[in-house]
């Protein structure tokens, strides 16, 4: 009885949680980032495409060259050659390059500090953010528009490695909700204009490590965190055990 | 007893003679005798008090770091994850501690209603019960508007604004809630001194009064019966057993099961897929963006979906209050003879059960948008849930006074 | 515990208690919950060592000795203390020798300084001192008294520092004179040179030349 209510409530505790996680539908261009953010490799060219791609406009406030560098096995050479800025401590915060002024009259407002992107977005929505930008005429600032943000004021700023591309659109029609047809504008395929240094599957991989670093840079203790909670589980497991036989042997006199 | 204690000698006995340990032992655990017939469901009082002590201890290590404030809160939270060493799993046990608080007490307050715990004689330790409940969603709300992210700012902003539709000073009252007019440091700061010194005081105080109370009247049981009514040759009661230590022994495990769960959670999926740590309060405040969907953390979500169910904003607040209200009035709705639905009709069975359901698809709907057919049902089941306080008079009164045995049900084991 | 089990035996028949077991089963789950209870505590006893940031602003602490000047002293901070940096002319190197016998702790035996001070000089170069001012008795901040025979102490004054709060006094190696309340010697805290000007306060010089 007791272990069957137990699986019961895990079940539902684990399974409440993964469905209101998964909302959403797919709309076509919708990928999944399959990030593994324990996966070191991954993780140091994520740095290394954050420091160079993103961090003149983007700061990563909460998190420190030296930390970034300890938790992912960069030796102090290469943290001080490629990771930590110009001008910078090792010990320092990750700031943006740019003087607050001048990216309020560049973008109309301050890039965000990207520290929780991961959290307060998720790693799918920057994956998506960044493989969906497609060439707008309408968008005047910055030619380009977003499939995960429509009117981002942010310009593809990777568009050498992934090239340009537009987007094919087709008209479908659904059932309102009085019961007529409504006719939408729905995406149907991207195709290229410009073609970029890397190849679509690099730019992939380009864009997965980064997000990488992102979902790692969100919450540096996740994956120590789980190997801890591994053992601490079993622990309790044991001593619940334990406790269980205690509590069978003094119940025998209860008749 | 006091044989005992002049056997032992020794410091035990220098002891007693100034703190009466064993004394006390004797009174409230050894001579405490409980119905022997307690399952599952009575595991989660003492796990009440169990996560009570966990969300004080971690909450103090917190606040040794915490600065509360329209711009350090945010900011000192995130030192004190990533900086501070092991900040990333006392915040987190903190997080998941409320939540957990509350699916600890809403099963505690189910099994009062299946088993008729709230009735003669237990009615003012429901009643403290209640007033328990309340203090904590007291707590939960200040603490949730704590870290100052944007959910912490918004979900603020509307609950505040809830006092102000209370004709004439519903304005003046929000001002002088938030200190501001606008949630500010005032705000931030007033909640912060409540949130850890007064509501928790308060908290401890109504606790030990509820558990004063359950010692006065002794514990229900499955079975509805009054053990005390049933006396053995020894002058105790034939169905019960002392408390300790066979309650003890028992509620360790029921502490493992708990704290295994707990862990699983703190250290796998701490936001719990948005439910326990949502989304959008990852984001600082920002009060020129409204997330796009906002919602109350799941433990409101019953009451909010009330709220949101009704096209009257004063009618729905009025409602929403209601039905909260409506709990502390049950020991005098129910009119059965029997207190455990054990011992009661279908149709008792049903309007219980019914009520169950309801409370939870409730609590679905509240996590909902409001639009579509959300609305439609949550209107529904607001009707359902009122309907359960409303028929449980007549229902309770027609088919609650079946026979009853003598004796608890048990089988060993 | 064991003496109210069977006496509280509930039921029609009494059971046979196995005692043993029972106290085997008590051992074992105190145990487990003592050894369960001291890790938890260890998060939050280790919570109160230095953060992240307090570690950062413990870096080590550069300074540039070209400018002080002879027989000046200037002060910096590392680690949330105040740090002596002196420049000792000859003459004060000299006086150190005059008054061994007057000291508590001459040899530096019981103070505490990095092995490659540990020398007459209390300094990796002599003409560098370097030492934490903070006095060895209560933790005041000694005050420079260079001048030998300086008339606010004695004729026969050496230079070094003196201490106000409680009258302790420290040569100019930061040795404590016997009759001083403070039993040890100033701390000389672990420091090396980059070049001939750059001191930097924080890093020892031998794990430097180990690495």
């Amino acid at each position: 009885m007791r272990t069957k209510f137990t699986s019961v409530l895990l079940t539902l505790l684990i399974g409440a949680g993964a469905a209101h996680a998964s909302e959403g539908g797919n709309a076509g261009w919708q990928r999944s980032a399959d990030n593994e953010v324990a996966n070191l490799a991954s993780l140091q060219r994520g740095a290394n495409n954050f420091m160079a791609y993103c961090s003149g406009c983007h700061s990563l406030k909460y998190a420190r060259y030296s930390r970034v560098a300890a938790d992912l096995k960069i030796s102090d050479e290469l943290r001080d050659q490629y990771l930590v800025k110009p001008g910078a401590k090792f010990t320092d915060y990750i700031t943006s390059s740019m003087p607050e002024a001048d990216a309020v009259e560049w973008f109309g407002k301050l890039p965000p500090d990207l520290s929780l992107v991961a959290r307060s977005r998720s790693p799918d929505w920057i994956f998506n953010f960044l493989t969906t930008f497609y060439a707008d005429p309408a968008a005047r600032q910055t030619g380009v528009n977003n499939l995960q943000l429509p009117g981002t004021a942010m310009p593809h700023v990777l568009s050498s490695l992934q090239g340009v591309q537009t987007v094919v659109w087709k008209n479908v029609e659904t059932k309102g909700s009085d019961g007529k047809p409504v006719v939408s504008h729905q995406f149907e395929k991207f195709e290229p204009a410009v073609v970029g240094s890397l190849t679509p599957a690099q730019y992939d991989e380009f864009v997965r490590d980064t997000v990488n670093f992102l979902q790692y840079a969100s919450d540096p203790t996740q994956v120590e965190r789980q190997s801890i909670g591994i053992w601490v589980v079993l622990f309790l497991l044991m001593f619940t055990g334990i406790a269980y036989m205690l509590k069978k042997e003094y119940w025998k006199d209860v008749t | 007893m006091s044989a005992v204690i002049e056997k032992k000698g020794g410091f035990r006995a220098w002891l007693n003679k100034r703190l009466p340990v064993d004394q006390f032992m004797e009174d409230q655990l050894t001579g405490y005798y409980a119905p022997k017939n307690f399952n599952i469901w009575y595991f989660f009082g003492s796990l009440a008090l169990l996560v009570f002590v966990m969300q004080i201890v971690t909450g103090i290590f917190i606040t040794m770091h915490f600065k509360p404030g329209w711009a350090t809160a945010f900011d000192s939270l995130q030192y004190f994850v990533r900086e501070v060493p092991y900040g990333w799993l006392i915040h987190p046990m903190h997080a998941v501690g409320a939540s957990f608080f509350f699916v600890v007490v809403y099963l505690h307050m189910a099994r009062a209603l299946m088993y008729g715990s709230y009735k003669a004689p237990r009615e003012l330790l429901w009643v403290i019960g209640m007033l328990i409940y309340l203090a904590l969603m007291a707590e939960a709300f200040m603490g949730y508007v704590l870290p100052n992210g944007n959910m912490s700012y918004w979900g603020a902003q509307v609950i505040i604004n809830l006092f102000g539709v209370i004709p004439g000073i519903g304005e003046g009252l929000t001002e002088w809630i938030r200190g501001d007019y606008g949630i500010g440091d005032a705000t931030l700061t007033r909640f912060f001194s409540l949130h850890v010194i007064a509501v928790p005081f308060l908290l401890a105080l109504l606790i030990a009064l509820h558990l004063v109370a359950l010692r006065q009247v002794g514990s229900n049981n499955p079975d509805g019966i009054e053990i005390k009514e049933n006396l053995g040759s020894n002058g105790k009661p034939v169905d019960g057993i002392p408390f300790h230590p066979y309650y003890s022994l028992k509620d360790i495990v029921g502490v493992g099961l708990f704290l295994t769960l707990f862990a699983i959670v703190v250290f796998f999926v701490p936001t719990f897929g948005g439910l326990f740590l949502e989304a959008p309060n990852f984001e600082p405040a920002n009060p020129t963006s409204t997330p796009d969907h906002i919602a109350p953390v799941w433990y409101f979500t019953p009451y909010y979906a009330i709220l949101r169910a009704v096209p009257d904003q004063k009618l729905g607040a009025l409602l929403m209050g209601l039905s909260v209200a409506a709990f502390l009035f049950l020991p005098w709705l129910d009119k059965a003879k029997n207190k455990s639905y054990r011992y009661r009709g279908i149709l008792s069975k049903l309007l219980l059960g019914t009520f169950f359901v309801t409370f939870c698809v409730l609590m679905w709907l509240g996590l909902k948008p409001a639009d579509g057919i959300y609305v439609l049902l949550a209107r529904i089941f607001t009707v359902l849930y009122f309907a359960f306080f409303i028929l449980l008079p007549f229902v309770s009164k027609a088919d609650g006074n079946g026979p009853v045995p003598n004796r608890v049900t048990y089988n060993a084991h | 515990m064991s003496d109210h089990a069977a006496g509280h035996t509930v039921g029609d028949t009494a059971p046979e208690v196995d005692e043993s077991r029972r106290k085997f089963l008590i051992a074992a789950t105190a145990g487990t919950g003592a050894v369960g209870a001291v890790l938890t505590a260890v998060p939050f006893v280790a919570s109160w060592k230095p953060s992240e940031s307090a570690r950062a602003a413990g870096l080590p602490t550069e300074v540039d000795l070209s400018r002080i000047e002879p027989g000046q002293m200037a002060t910096f901070f590392w680690r949330k203390k105040q740090v002596y940096v002196v420049k000792r002319t000859p003459e004060m190197l000299a006086s150190l020798n005059s008054h061994d016998g007057e000291l508590k702790d001459a040899k530096s035996e019981n103070s505490e300084q990095p092995e490659y001070a540990k020398n007459d000089a209390r300094a990796l170069k002599p003409e560098v001192l370097v030492l934490i001012g903070t006095c060895t008795h209560l933790g005041c901040l000694p005050k420079t008294r260079f001048t030998p025979g300086d008339t606010t102490i004695s004729a026969d004054w050496p230079g070094g520092f003196f201490c106000p709060c409680h009258g302790s006094k420290f040569d100019l190696a930061g040795r404590v004179f016997a009759g001083s309340p403070a039993s040890v010697n100033l701390v000389v805290p672990p420091y090396s040179f980059e070049g001939d000007n750059k001191l930097i306060i924080g890093v020892d010089s031998a794990a430097k030349g180990a690495a």
